[in-house]
């Protein structure tokens, strides 16, 4: 039961891939299209989940996609299909046509600029096939829920430990002459561990994600780690309402950096649905604190060298000394504000933080008094106002010492008013995604509790 | 054979040149005699919207996503291929790889017969073609007019019109063949309204399982416009929430999203058959205050959650979860029912082919009680009144969980008071359960825009329940 060499064969299909959209870029100009872009995708993975130390689920993935946008004048129209049969391509492009029909025109709309797009393809190590067997990804996922029920006898069971492997090529053209591909993977454990006492259960998680398979934490060491956050949890109490510093643990502190610059984004600013409405070279953060933009770094979750119009990424900072240097735009928001596309039509590529900088463990001496948020849960956060009121569990220090878990209690504040007062972040960036968040201590948040 | 189980073979089956028996032999090459499921599950599902901003209708969108996901089920072990295009040579190898992680080899002929009992709760129509596309950018732009005319400090108007059919066919090895054609339409609208340097947002929709044509009927779609400007008027006056815990009036219809996730998701059978969810085992228990009774209802018609059959094959039903507050039932797909030993209860649910079916909540809500809901209102001091929410979210472990208010307001002396801003609400799904002093007579569905994500599929549904009291739940606002 063993399928090797999950991907090894995405590589080969570049070429392949590659002429198709040419074709495809051309159909659409049979079909009346004035412009097109075309982006073409394949993917591949598995995925094996273990519960009670036998194979529980095993998943083969296996994607194809294929999207057409053409612009007939200022008018737009687009249409996508999983099926990638040449017949069904046609017909999707032929939709996309009459789509574009009836829509209307808009000025700013249309392919990016000839001048902008990325013109020099760079290798940035996204692509290491792992040619896992079923059999070999079971035996990890064994021993990661084995690690985890050993870690502590408050485990009871695990909900699962899973390996997974995926591997895909993706082409993007237009018809203004912009041809990329990029072949990339990435690899993942994960194990998700419940304690029990006689207060209740717990359930926490550890995961480990790199694009080499090869620099995954140890299987045991994800196991073991699970357990001990979820039994560390066990016995939460809660907390009397309060004004206190609360410190945001790397996978927590990336949503408050996820909301910055969706603020700054050039989407949110033509909507004027931000929070830091026309804030170009205005403090918004805390002065000591700068976001930069590093695509290029080799093998990083968020790397790529062009953006999803073709346009070329570069580094620079979003966030300098607190003010903010660059918004994140694409071609079409940046027209819509008479600006330069900057090369983030799909976002940040890869974000370092950078600023008053402590040992993480020093910061919860900083802290003295508060609460380390390790778990937000819900959408309490108003992008347009910066209004923040999200559910919270975590830990409570006094004296700069833990006293213990806490759960059902809630944090808010404004979003303005905490990057304001930030206080220092760790030296702990979480590097298995594309922002790279370090612990983040904010000054004071209302903390309320039952 | 029903007209559904006909049209989806036409469409699934007769376009892609495959026969009954082809489907057959794949099913028998799929079966073994150590397999509890084997199954194959055909779709396609097409999608269009129009989507208007700055007053001009700039983007639409077409889709079609095809293929079959093909399941093999032994005991606890589960395995899952799928092809993205509906051709015997790529079904062939899913099924190899589904099928791995059976022991035995392939065993005996599978002769399949359409299931019995299926009642259409909707039509097998087209939405996307139900309505000229003219018509559709027509709507839109009169909308955008109806919004902006409400009041001038509306600023910026997004509306959403969205038409999809997702026609599916599920066979399986014990000879299943149930077939369904789901139409789903809707519209959103969200204003940006802005104040003396203040904005803020708002937000209507809805829809069903029918026409598009039936959106226009009455002042519907004018009144999402409405409502969404109303809501982000509301907001632009909101002063910061209370801190703490304290008694809180939920009202009725969408702030229903308090039983999905208080209750909904912790009674999924998957989660109780491995225990891992707080209602493990708790079957005869009392979970909730006797004035809470609380179902999950697929067979509702034409609602956004509802089915005539799950994506199993399973014709939905009307499950009773809580009656009385006490815990009656579980919601089941077959897999988590044969080996928990009970009946599936028609909530085998998957986001599309290339994802593996579990069990997931339809139309769930609460039934009315005998409260008048001024006289729940009067009965608090202090506290909030909630009446919308932005979504919510569970740790069915713990039983922790949240939601979000987008349009709540103060109670004062009995009495509602001003308007405050938006915030969490947080609690424990039992205790909070058991916390319902008032139940109001009110009972109202949703208006049609729920989406439930669990493992990271997505499936619409929906929620209800009559304006209710809970004596106390913590309030997560900035005013100490």
């Amino acid at each position: 039961m063993s399928r090797t060499g999950v991907a090894a064969t995405a590589g080969a299909q570049q070429g392949a891939l590659e002429k198709l959209a040419s074709r495809v870029l051309e159909l659409a100009n049979k079909e009346g299209a004035d412009a097109a872009e075309v982006s073409l995708s394949r993917s591949s993975g598995l995925s094996v989940t273990v519960r009670a130390g036998e194979l529980e689920t095993v998943e083969f993935n296996d994607d194809q996609g294929f999207g057409i946008t053409v612009y007939k004048g200022n008018r737009k129209g687009g249409a996508s299909t999983s099926d990638g049969s040449e017949a069904s391509i046609a017909e999707t492009v032929r939709r996309a046509c009459d789509i574009a029909r009836y829509t209307e025109p808009d000025d700013c709309q249309g392919l990016a600029d000839p001048e902008r797009l990325a013109r020099e393809p760079v290798d940035l190590d996204l692509d290491h096939p792992w040619p896992v067997s079923v059999e070999e990804a079971t035996e990890l996922a064994k021993r990661s829920e084995a690690a985890a029920l050993a870690e502590s006898p408050q485990i009871f069971q695990c909900d699962g430990a899973q390996v997974s492997t995926g591997q895909g090529l993706r082409v993007y053209a237009t018809s203004n002459g912009f041809l990329g591909s990029v072949v990339s993977g990435r690899h993942g454990l994960s194990c998700v561990a419940i304690a029990r006492d006689n207060t209740g259960m717990q359930r926490d998680y550890w995961y480990t994600g790199s694009r080499r398979h090869d620099l995954l934490e140890d299987p045991e060491h994800v196991g073991a780690k699970a357990a001990r956050r979820a039994a560390s949890r066990l016995g939460a109490g809660g907390v009397s309402t309060t004004t206190a510093p609360v410190l945001f643990v790397p996978e927590m502190a990336s949503g408050l950096i996820s909301s910055l610059l969706g603020a700054i984004s050039g989407g949110s600013q033509y909507r004027k649905a931000s929070f830091l409405l026309d804030s170009l070279g205005s403090a918004v953060a805390a002065s000591h604190l700068s976001i930069e933009e590093q695509p290029f770094l080799p093998g990083a979750m968020g790397s790529g060298w062009f953006d999803s119009d073709g346009v070329a990424t570069t580094a620079k900072p979003f966030i300098n000394k607190g003010e903010v240097a660059s918004y994140l735009l694409g071609s079409y928001s940046a027209r819509r504000l008479g600006m330069t596309t900057t090369g983030n039509a799909d976002g940040a590529h890869n974000v370092v933080v950078s600023g008053n900088t402590r040992p993480a463990d020093d910061l919860i001496k900083d802290m003295n008094r508060g609460l380390i948020v390790t778990e937000l849960m819900g959408q309490g956060v108003n992008g347009v106002t910066g209004d923040y009121s999200r559910g919270a569990a975590g830990f409570w220090v006094e004296n700069g010492e833990i006293t213990g878990p806490v759960e059902e209690i809630t944090i808010a504040s404004n979003l303005k008013d905490m990057m304001m007062n930030l206080v220092a972040i760790g030296d702990d960036p979480d590097l298995r995604g594309g922002i790279r968040a370090p612990s983040m201590l904010i000054e004071a948040m209302t903390v309320a509790g039952g | 054979m029903t007209d559904s189980l006909q049209a989806a073979r036409t469409v699934l089956w007769d376009a892609a040149g495959m026969q009954q028996s082809d489907v057959e032999k794949m099913l028998s090459r799929l079966h073994s005699k150590d397999l509890d499921i084997g199954e194959l599950y055909f779709e396609n599902q097409r999608f269009e919207s129009f989507s208007l901003e700055d007053g001009i209708v700039k983007d639409g969108v077409f889709s079609v996503d095809r293929g079959v996901g093909i399941r093999a089920v032994a005991g606890e072990k589960t395995g899952f291929a799928y092809a993205d295009e509906i051709a015997l040579p790529a079904l062939g190898n899913a099924t190899d790889a589904a099928r791995s992680i059976a022991r035995a080899g392939s065993s005996g002929s599978v002769a399949l017969a359409p299931v019995g009992g299926p009642v259409a709760r909707y039509r097998s129509i087209d939405p996307i073609a139900s309505l000229p596309q003219d018509d559709k950018i027509a709507l839109l732009r009169r909308l955008d007019s109806v919004a902006r005319a409400v009041d001038p400090r509306v600023k910026e108007v997004n509306i959403r019109l969205v038409a999809a059919q997702d026609t599916c066919l599920v066979v399986a090895a014990d000879g299943t063949m149930a077939g369904d054609v789901r139409p789903l339409v809707r519209l959103d609208v969200t204003v940006l309204a802005e104040d003396k340097g203040r904005r803020e947002r708002g937000f209507a929709g809805g829809g069903g399982r029918f026409e598009l044509t039936r959106l226009l009927e009455g002042d519907t779609v004018d009144g999402f416009a409405r409502e969404a400007v109303r809501l982000a008027l509301v907001n632009l006056d909101a002063i910061a929430a209370p801190a703490g815990p304290m008694p809180v009036v939920l009202g009725n219809g969408w702030p229903g999203v308090l039983l999905h996730e208080a209750v909904g998701h912790g009674l999924e059978g998957d989660f109780n058959r491995k225990g891992s969810s707080n209602f493990s085992g708790r079957i005869g228990e009392q979970v909730a205050s006797p004035l809470c009774t609380v179902v999950d209802d697929g067979t509702l018609a034409e609602r956004r959650g509802s089915l005539s059959i799950d994506d199993e094959g399973t014709p939905t039903q009307e499950t009773v979860l809580i009656e009385n507050g006490i815990l009656k039932g579980y919601l089941q797909d077959k897999h988590n029912a044969s080996l928990m030993g009970v009946a599936p209860t028609g909530n085998g649910r998957r986001q599309s082919y290339a994802h593996l079916p579990m069990p997931r909540m339809t139309n769930t809500f609460m039934r009315a009680g005998d409260s008048d809901p001024e006289e729940i209102i009067r009965s608090v001091d202090k506290g909030i009144y909630a009446v919308n929410f932005g979504g919510g979210q569970v740790d069915i472990t713990s039983g922790r969980f949240v939601f979000s208010t987008t349009e709540a307001y103060l109670i004062e002396g009995g009495k509602i008071t001003a308007p405050i801003r938006g915030a969490t609400l947080i609690g424990n799904g039992p205790e909070v359960m058991n916390r319902i002093s008032m139940v109001g007579n009110d009972l109202a569905l949703d208006t049609g825009v729920g989406v439930c994500g669990k493992d990271g599929q997505s499936v619409p549904v929906g929620v209800g329940q009559p304006t209710l009291k809970i004596d106390e739940v913590t309030v997560g606002g900035t005013a100490a």
